[in-house]
């Protein structure tokens, strides 16, 4: 009945012929990039598809925290890569939270001389690019005097030009005994801090809760370790020869990557826990203050709840930063993802399906974080409402 | 505990009582004639008293306080002395071995290098006009007072002065290919360039990511999304190694280029997120009113919407800038010769070798002066946003 | 200045750096009294009220509330503030927790008592300002005179002898004012001590035991309503309630 112009004046219809017009360009282009590729990768005799990472790697990975040789898949390869990166990724989440929310606390100190370091430092570290940071880092290390006149910051601890080495506990039965023991008590802490909570809330009256939560982290392992016979043999490195025998180890590229990465992060992260506590409000502290709750509990009950829902968004895109930055490591060699697909991709030119699956993996650590912050925020937001 | 800056409960005006409007004004009130007490010691003696209250008035603080002074003692003289008192500021790599401080003679030695890379070492003159222009462009764009069409135009004139500058080849300038370009000038132009390349994209791509079709939205929402998951490395290695495979036989794109557009693709996908923070700060009465008004999609977007969200987003895109400055510095890792890839040659000199640390602290030093500056700048202008939609 | 005074505000002076807020203002209010403080903006009545539970410190003179006198001592404040509760012209309401949670928190962690006690003693004043079906909400899904009632019970469950009030209707629209108004006349009935500063010059004529009106950080005068209304002394009182009062 419509006749077709009118039907062009139907906002649907339009919204159809847009995105019909859109998809083919789009594929348009696609396919003229891809034939293109095609043709190229042909004409240098490249093979595709992913039948290469079951060949034989042929390059050595400086570390690894799985076995690995030159005689392993690539596979297992680029396997080693990404447990590099998350390793760095991971210790340096860790390290990067402890001296950011440090930092952070120092910048809304009311010690004038500790708000100024903080200060320094924040303003120092986020205007300097990290791959500066890291290459000063990483010269700095590897400029260290040689294993024979290694530095021993701490006794049994050294510091040279191979990285750092440091003693070990030797192996023995009881320590999964120890460890055993101390995992209960942690449960047992996490325990007595709620059953604190929920007295305090069911009776009003306190409950010794720091006392109960050290009794817990500290009797348990002490105990293991009296009955199974106080195994406390460590294994020392030893300087032979030219370098050390003995003891744990961590190289220079690990070392560097890490400082580099938790130094520059901390920066970001000490102005998100800055902003996320000055964002509540200052009358919540009055009102806490009016309703007699001592400074400490005003942080516990009133500030820090409503701080975290604001620190927590943006902490995890910091994570995120952190785990894409370690890609860097590439930059001073350091074995991670990149740096092991480039490897690979150079010595196989087949360098689309190495940075794809580079970015796929990458793209599913972002999804698996911004997922873990969606549930969050769900969570809390929920509460707001 | 949080510490609430005194404007938080500043005191309101009193004597001839202005209207209540200007209870909201920032001026520092007129301070009254009588002073506060000296009898309880808070103001008495001025340091004295102020170092009370700010560094000694908890035993917690006396104890941070100490433990500042003492980490000052411990890095101040050394770091005062290697720096200055001790440095070497002229001379051969000899007489820098003989002084105990730094060596800034590799500086003054290797300053052509670090900042200009392997550009003709007569024609350096060139990239120094280019950057001189370039800095005082960047400037004159801070000025509000200049945000007039006629600064694009004078931007379009200085980027064609720029090429003529860099490229030659016309008006008795030698030629020089821009593989043999270097240092600051590859650093300033890739920043300037992939935000100004990247800033209509990131405007489509935010039209796009709040368009009411799905096709177009999920294409912009599955770009963004891609490009902001992976690292910024691994699109510079895409963009160098697989933009020649994309191109039809015989077609060559040069190292700078492919860099750049690899650039420019990430940074639109995250200002594109600035830009929809932007377009999702309009109320729904704009959108209202424009419809109301019978305006057409385009019309509301680029007359109503654009307008007020980009004023909004200026902030954001100054602060994406200096990310962007930051990660040009990345394109080392691509082959390309920036200011930080020159620092780091300068440092393989064997004879300069032992002062890494010094040309290190040089090159930092450039950085931190441009993105420092600009941070400000950028907190400058968030204030005063501020002031005029605080009522 | 009589023996039963509960609160006894003596020269008080206060400084915001080199700002003058308050000049030695000297004020006493009896067990049981309801005080009405009114000025125009700026004259230090927010702040006055707010020195006498220590939410500002004065720098000099003397505060006593029922007998204590508030020094940097911290745990005198801690004292004074389980006496005194307040109550916010922007209601600073916990955000984060359920209105009941709000009146629970500080009996709770500052009192001591056990959740099932509180709990009830917090629906009897939820009850008694009208929105005991709100219990379970959060304050941002209320209205604001709502919000404005449970921070009076959130206050009450702290059993007070003293309330003190700032501007707590100024940030309400006007149809709400009247709703906590009442809930306040309601409270003066039972003979609790309260310190309001207010603008709502009915409320003030209808309940208040004595006017103060401060300007520029003194108190300019004093007076049973009757006489501030009728018979203002100074010509900047007649000014004020001459703006206030036209419309």
């Amino acid at each position: 009945m419509t006749n077709p112009v009118q039907a062009l004046n139907s906002a649907r219809v339009r919204g159809w012929l847009y995105q019909a017009l859109f998809l083919a360009c789009t594929l348009a282009v696609a396919w003229y990039l891809v034939s293109n590729t095609l043709t190229n990768l042909a004409t240098r005799g490249v093979a595709t598809g992913f039948g290469f990472l079951q060949r034989e790697a042929g390059f050595e990975i400086g570390e690894s925290l799985l076995p690995y040789s030159a005689s392993d898949t690539y596979l297992t390869a680029l396997v080693v890569g990404l447990l590099n990166t998350l390793a760095v990724s991971a210790a340096g989440v860790v390290l990067a939270t402890v001296l950011g929310v440090l930092i952070g606390i120092g910048r809304l100190s009311s010690n004038w001389m500790v708000n100024r370091f903080a200060t320094l430092y924040v303003e120092t570290v986020r205007n300097v690019p990290l791959l500066l940071q890291l290459v000063v880092w990483y010269t700095i290390l590897n400029r260290l005097p040689s294993p024979r006149e290694a530095l021993e910051v701490l006794p049994g601890i050294f510091l040279s030009n191979r990285g750092m080495k440091f003693p070990v506990l030797v192996e023995h039965a009881g320590h999964g005994w120890i460890l055993l023991a101390l995992l209960a008590g942690i449960a047992a802490a996490i325990a007595a801090v709620r059953y604190g909570r929920r007295h305090r809330e069911a009776t009003g009256k306190p409950f010794p809760t720091l006392p109960a939560v050290i009794a817990a982290l500290l009797l348990p392992p002490a105990a293991a370790f009296i009955t199974t016979g106080a195994p406390l043999a460590f294994d020392v490195p030893v300087l032979a020869g030219f370098n050390f025998e003995g003891g744990g180890a961590v190289t220079p590229e690990f070392t560097a990557l890490l400082i580099g990465l938790s130094v520059y992060t901390a920066g970001f992260i000490a102005e998100i826990v800055r902003s996320g506590i000055l964002a509540v409000p200052h009358g919540q502290t009055e009102a806490g203050l009016a309703l007699g709750l001592s400074p400490g509990k005003i942080l516990r009950l009133v500030i820090l709840p409503q701080a975290l829902r604001v620190i927590v968004p943006p902490l995890t895109s910091q994570y995120l930063n952190l785990t894409k930055n370690s890609s860097l490591a590439v930059a001073i060699g350091y074995p991670d993802l990149v740096s092991v697909s480039n490897t690979s991709a150079n010595q196989t030119g087949q360098v689309v399906e190495a940075v794809a699956m580079m970015m796929v993996v990458y793209l599913i650590i972002s999804l698996a974080i911004s997922g873990f912050m969606n549930w969050y925020n769900r969570r809390v937001a929920l509460v707001t409402r | 505990m949080s510490k609430h800056s005194p404007a938080d409960q500043a005191p309101i005006p009193t004597a001839p009582v202005p209207p209540a409007h200007w209870a909201a004004s920032y001026e520092e009130e007129p301070s009254q004639a009588s002073t506060p007490p000296q009898a309880n010691g808070m103001t008495a003696l001025k340091p004295f008293g102020w170092a009370k209250d700010n560094l000694f008035n908890t035993p917690l603080n006396t104890a941070l306080t100490v433990a500042c002074l003492v980490l000052l003692w411990l890095v101040v003289p050394p770091m005062a002395n290697w720096l200055l008192l001790n440095a070497s500021w002229s001379g051969s790599s000899e007489a820098c071995r003989e002084a105990a401080g730094a060596c800034w003679s590799v500086i003054v030695v290797k300053h052509r290098l670090i900042f200009f890379g392997t550009y003709p070492y007569d024609e350096q003159w060139r990239p120094f006009l280019a950057c001189a222009l370039f800095v005082a462009m960047l400037g004159a764009s801070g000025v509000r007072a200049f945000w007039r069409p006629w600064l694009a135009g004078a931007w379009a004139l200085t980027l064609v002065g720029m090429g003529v500058l860099m490229w030659g080849g016309v008006a008795g300038l030698t030629y020089v290919p821009n593989d043999r370009w270097g240092g600051l000038p590859i650093t300033l132009m890739l920043s300037v360039f992939s935000i100004a390349l990247a800033f209509p994209l990131s405007i489509l791509l935010a039209l796009g990511r709040q368009s009411s079709l799905p096709a177009i939205r999920t294409f912009c929402v599955g770009f963004i999304e891609a490009m902001r998951g992976v690292p910024l490395v691994s699109v510079l290695f895409m963009a160098s190694v697989m933009f020649p495979l994309f191109l039809p036989e015989g077609v060559t794109v040069d190292k700078l280029l492919r860099a750049l557009a690899g650039m420019t693709l990430f940074t639109a996908a995250y200002l594109a997120e600035a830009v929809r923070g932007g377009l999702q700060a309009i109320p729904k009465g704009q959108y209202e009113a424009a419809d109301a008004l019978g305006l057409g999609y385009w019309q509301k977007t680029m007359l109503i919407v654009l307008p007020q969200a980009l004023r909004i987003v200026i902030p954001p895109i100054v602060n994406q800038f200096i990310s962007a400055f930051k990660d040009t510095s990345l394109v080392t890792i691509v082959g390309l010769y920036d200011l930080l890839t020159a620092a780091t040659v300068a440092t393989t000199d064997p004879e300069w070798r032992p002062y890494f640390a010094e040309v290190y602290v040089f090159a930092g030093l450039m950085f931190w002066i441009f993105c420092f500056s600009m941070s400000r700048y950028s907190q400058w202008l968030e204030r005063l946003a501020n002031r005029y939609t605080r009522r | 200045m009589t023996e039963t005074a509960i609160i006894e505000l003596r020269k008080v002076g206060k400084w915001y750096n080199s700002y003058h807020a308050l000049r030695d203002v000297s004020l006493s209010v009896a067990k049981g009294e309801k005080v009405v403080v009114c000025g125009p903006s700026g004259s230090g009545k927010s702040t006055m009220i707010r020195c006498i539970n220590r939410l500002e410190a004065h720098q000099t003179g003397h505060i006593v509330v029922d007998g204590i006198e508030l020094t940097d001592d911290v745990k005198a404040v801690e004292k004074i503030r389980r006496k005194v509760g307040m109550v916010f012209q922007n209601f600073n309401l916990f955000p984060h927790l359920t209105v009941l949670q709000n009146l629970t928190l500080a009996p709770i962690w500052v009192r001591g008592m056990a959740k099932s006690e509180i709990e009830e003693i917090a629906m009897m004043y939820l009850k008694r300002v009208r929105i005991p079906d709100q219990a379970h909400k959060f304050p941002g899904q209320l209205s604001g005179g709502q919000q404005q009632r449970v921070a009076i019970a959130r206050a009450l469950c702290m059993r007070p002898e003293i309330m003190l009030f700032d501007e707590p209707t100024s940030a309400l629209d006007p149809e709400m004012v009247k709703e906590v108004l009442d809930v306040m006349t309601e409270l003066a009935g039972e003979g609790m001590t309260m310190v309001c500063v207010t603008h709502e010059m009915g409320f003030a004529r209808q309940v208040a035991d004595s006017i103060v009106f401060m300007a520029e950080g003194s108190i300019i005068e004093s007076g049973s309503p009757a006489e501030f209304f009728e018979n203002p002394k100074s010509e900047r009182t007649r000014q004020f309630l001459g703006q206030i009062l036209e419309h």
